[in-house]
């Protein structure tokens, strides 16, 4: 069958869209590798959020709020299906007659097809890799994947923790250990001291959504009064150790300081998941303010591939709250253009998703100045790229030696060949070029991106020949 | 910059061998290349350095590849010297599978009629147990009947190829101008004038086209028509695994790194570099026939390529009657024959004129009407 | 490096085999996560053979790579808990082997 729309992505993005597109009785397919709904922000939910669950209420309010998310979309009619994967998006010939996607998924090792009208992207972001010395140690994890460990499996990291970066998801995290009782040695700030200096200017704007801000600034004074170890201004951070983590280096203003470290979390933003936007050739722009690339979308969420919608974080970080508006808002656009919505109606209800999209992002800009991407020299010796196990200095060279193009570096270097196609490396070798070439890094670009987006495995794309034999 | 004495336009495989070759023989030279979203078939290629079975209908490409695959070693001992840049250069033989006894009988006939009745010098026909023997590490499946070997096929890193041609033409003293897109070339006093991005001009009296698909668009405007056109092959390339292969084979090789690069197809799509699953699944079913064992490996990549094509397959080497000092050099297998582009060509080149089997690569051999 | 959280332990559990070992987990979590707990590592990799562990958890670093069931190259954080589970490190390069 031919779904009206195949949602990839089950967070708040798509799960909002969904129930909007089944409210309007289009058919909807769900495709998301996760097992349950959630997306990241609220994995787990289901599980968790049994009747006097301990860990539900440590987790907060606005993790519950996912639960009540959850059980509409499972009641909306959508065929959701859970630990899907998609590996690629093809649009189908023009000789058509009506506009038709398919969509290459692997699901429990079966490769199958997926055919809808249209198609939106909900896949959300990933964490910004920032590469420094020793984060390939075993020991060193993002404060994500702490926090996924946390909400999928109920587990606390223990050994000497530190956590390192900057960005509301640490401070959260630090808080709901906290609250949960788990240790944690230190919490090292690596965001600017003049912060304040440097947020005034957005927090007229911001207070329109006071509730964050006011829990941000209660999430800070818990952490001190429970006497939590914090240093500030810290730079140049390093994990040592033989086969694994055992130590942290650092230094701030005040000089260099070291201590034992069994785990390490880091985390450094967040980046839109642009691979598949990427490989399709859609238009991307830079967003100077979150050092990241996002695909252009139209009012409606539409990206220059007719058909083709994002929403969500893949559409730029703004948080759980704006994902459920931008869900909403790409639900109406495709209401639109498969014309069971009239023009009138879909502004009108575009108005109100803008109005609810602008104060979800009210304190966006503040964020973004408060927490900026790092931007400090990567020394020759670090890794850059995970799969290739490359370092800054290989890809320095390379960029160097010739023309600034993403792609030149990458064939005589191999960075972004591995299996993560780039997703740890990507930014950074970007950045070794804007600096070998002294351009700005908005003109560099990004490599292609090629499929597979997931890995599939050879037999695995050779059953599809069988499967139409 | 001094005016040199050739400009090579592209800095794909091709151009840079000619260029380093040309470098080599005390030229000055200047390369310039197009802009990011050119067509880059020495990015996108397979890596083979291939002799068995060329040149069926053109005897003389035959003796030009297999000249070029004696020349490899010795090329890449120099090109990794002067660059610094190891190749990952192997000679061990490459195999042609067939898929049924026919399909065998069938392959013999082709190559005994290349080889004007027997089996060309260094070829073999394997049975099914003759070439399992070969491929310890590679359980062949029940379909496969034999292969045939050729013991002067070999395979290289096309990608370290490329970086290195590029490294040692600029070691001996050569130029390379990035994002330097080619507008127009026109003829001066002395030789030829081109007019690059923002309106830079750069003159020299000899030129050489080398842009791939590019190259007729630039000669064109000249009345210099060039019977090219694009082929697409998509290619699929697994995970780093442990040495399976031992050597190359058409359509499966497993590299130095460990990776297994499965190719490729044949389409005629125009300047469409986009992939489809269709082609995926149509190459991965073939190399399961082969090697039913690499179904579990991960595939990392699917990616295509623009095939440079003449009319009969073979290069197109063409000075112009009416254009002295101006080249257009263009060929599919640019990987094969670097090493004999680099010296007999660039030799040739520098005299000024096609001599011996190359006489038969000029575009003359298509009698193709020109507009002038 | 981690440990479970007090009241989890009345959560339900399954058995799987780490590198043969029998060991308990929790429904939910994955095997990324068990090969945390109990191996501290996933994979060496196959240029240096240096040790990773999951780095990510959701997909995007590839460091998460073992053998699952007996498929290589799986990543075992996109890969939930099951009954029976055999879970174990991915050493160097794959090698293929006929199925
Ligand atoms: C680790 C982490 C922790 C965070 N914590 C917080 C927090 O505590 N509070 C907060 O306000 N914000 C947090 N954020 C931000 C928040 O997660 C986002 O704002 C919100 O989840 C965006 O919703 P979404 O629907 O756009 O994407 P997501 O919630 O990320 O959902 C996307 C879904 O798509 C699936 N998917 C992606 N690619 C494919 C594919 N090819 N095939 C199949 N499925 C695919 C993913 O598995 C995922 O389930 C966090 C983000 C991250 C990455
Ligand atoms: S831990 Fe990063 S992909 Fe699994």
């Amino acid at each position: 069958m031919i779904f009206d729309t195949a949602i990839i992505g089950a967070g708040p993005a798509g799960m909002q869209a969904a129930c909007d597109l089944r409210a309007r009785e289009l058919s909807v397919i769900v495709l998301d590798e996760q097992p349950a709904p959630g997306g990241q922000i609220w994995r787990g939910v289901e599980r968790n959020c049994q009747p006097g669950s301990e860990l539900a209420q440590r987790l907060g309010a606005e993790y519950r709020q996912g639960a009540g998310v959850a059980r509409s979309f499972r009641a909306c009619g959508a065929d959701y299906r859970p630990l899907s994967r998609v590996w690629q998006i093809e649009e189908t010939g023009p000789d058509a007659t009506e506009q038709c996607w398919q969509v290459f998924v692997i699901r429990e090792g079966q490769a199958e097809v997926v055919e809808a009208r249209r198609v939106l992207l909900a896949i959300g972001a990933q964490e910004r890799p920032v590469p420094f010395p020793g984060w390939t140690h075993p020991g060193v994890m993002t404060v994500g994947a702490a926090q996924i460990m946390l909400k999928s499996g109920g587990l606390l990291p223990e050994g000497p923790v530190w956590i390192c970066g900057a960005g509301p998801l640490p401070l959260l995290y630090a808080h709901q250990l906290r609250k949960l009782g788990g240790q944690i040695a230190g919490f090292l700030d690596t965001a600017p001291r003049d912060t304040v200096r440097r947020g005034l200017p957005h927090l007229s704007g911001a207070l329109r959504d006071w509730k964050s801000l006011a829990k941000g600034l209660a999430w800070q004074a818990g952490l001190r009064a429970a006497g939590l170890r914090r240093e500030t201004g810290v730079r140049q951070l390093r994990a040592e150790g033989k086969d694994r983590l055992e130590r942290i280096r650092w230094e701030t203003p005040e000089g260099e300081k070291t201590a034992p470290a069994g785990v390490l979390l880091i985390h450094e933003g967040l980046v839109p998941s642009v691979h598949p936007t990427l490989s399709l050739q859609c238009e991307h722009t830079w967003s100077d303010a979150q050092q990241s690339l996002r695909p252009v979308l139209d009012a409606w969420g539409e990206t220059t591939r007719r058909g083709l919608f994002v929403a969500g974080d893949a559409a730029g970080i703004d948080g759980a709250r704006a994902a459920l508006a931008k869900g909403t808002l790409a639900a109406v656009g495709i209401a639109r253009s498969l014309d069971v919505l009239s023009e009138a109606k879909a502004k009108q209800a575009r108005a109100a998703g803008d109005r609810a999209l602008s104060k979800a992002r009210a304190t966006r800009p503040l964020l973004d100045t408060l927490y900026p991407a790092p931007e400090g020299k990567i020394s020759d010796d670090v890794i850059v790229c995970r799969c290739e196990e490359l370092t800054a200095g290989q890809i320095r060279a390379a960029a160097g030696r010739g023309s600034a193009d993403p792609n030149r570096v990458k064939s005589e270097t191999r960075a972004g060949m591995g299996p993560c196609q780039g997703r740890q490396c990507g930014y950074t070798v970007a950045r070794l070029i804007a600096e070998a070439h002294d351009m700005p890094r908005a003109e560099v670009g990004f490599h292609n991106i090629r499929p597979p987006l997931k890995p599939v495995s050879v037999g695995e794309l050779a059953s599809l020949g069988k499967a139409k034999a | 910059m001094a005016q040199p004495d050739h400009i090579v336009i592209g800095a794909g495989t091709v151009g840079v061998s000619l260029a380093y070759g040309l470098q080599k023989r005390g030229q000055s030279v200047c390369v310039v290349d197009g802009g990011a979203s050119d067509f880059r078939a020495a990015r996108a290629n397979f890596g083979l350095v291939w002799v068995q079975g060329k040149g069926g209908n053109l005897p003389a490409y035959a003796r030009w590849t297999a000249e070029s695959a004696a020349l490899w070693p010795r090329f890449r001992d120099a090109l990794e010297q002067c660059s610094g840049i190891g190749l990952d250069y192997q000679k061990p033989g490459g195999l042609v599978f067939s898929l049924s006894e026919q399909a065998l009988i069938d392959r013999r006939a082709v190559l005994e009629e290349i080889g004007g009745g027997a089996l060309p010098e260094g070829v073999e026909m394997l049975d099914r147990d003759a070439l399992q023997a070969r491929l310890p590490d590679a359980p062949l499946g029940p379909e496969v009947a034999g292969a045939s070997y050729g013991a002067s096929d070999g395979h290289v890193n096309p990608l370290k190829l490329l970086a290195a041609l590029q490294q040692g033409f600029l070691e001996l003293g050569g130029e390379i101008l990035w994002d330097w897109p080619v507008q127009t070339l026109r003829t001066t006093d002395d030789g030829y004038e081109l007019t690059g991005p923002d309106g830079e001009t750069l003159r020299a009296p000899n030129v050489i086209v080398a842009a791939g698909l590019a190259t007729p668009g630039i000669v064109a405007p000249l009345g210099v028509d060039l019977p090219l056109r694009p082929q697409r092959g998509q290619l699929l390339v697994t995970e780093r695994m442990a040495p399976m292969l031992p050597m190359p084979c058409s359509g499966l090789r497993q590299t130095a790194d460990g990776t297994v690069m499965i190719g490729t197809t044949h389409e005629d799509v125009g300047l469409d570099t986009g992939t489809t699953q269709a082609s995926g699944t149509m190459v991965a079913e073939r190399a399961l026939r082969i090697l039913p064992a690499l179904s579990g490996a991960r595939i990392v990549r699917q990616w295509s390529g623009l095939r440079v094509l003449s009319p009969d397959g073979g290069p197109l080497y063409t000075q112009p009657e009416a254009y002295p000092g101006l080249w257009t050099v263009s060929c599919h297998s640019g990987v094969t024959l670097a090493a004999i582009h680099a010296e007999r060509l660039a030799e040739q080149i520098l005299a000024g004129a096609l001599t011996g089997d190359t006489r038969h690569f000029s575009k003359d051999r298509f009698h193709v009407p020109t507009l002038a | 490096m981690f440990r479970p959280l007090p009241d989890s332990s009345e959560g339900p559990t399954v058995t799987v085999f780490v590198e043969g070992q029998p060991v308990e987990a929790y429904v939910g979590e994955t095997a990324a996560s068990v090969l945390l707990r109990h191996l501290g590592t996933a994979r060496t990799t196959s240029i240096s053979e240096s040790p990773r562990a999951p780095f990510c958890m959701m997909g995007c670093c590839f460091d998460c790579l073992a053998e699952i069931d007996g498929k290589g190259s799986t990543q075992s954080c996109l890969e939930p808990v099951r009954d029976g589970m055999t879970i174990a490190r991915q050493m160097s390069a794959r090698k293929v082997v006929a199925r």
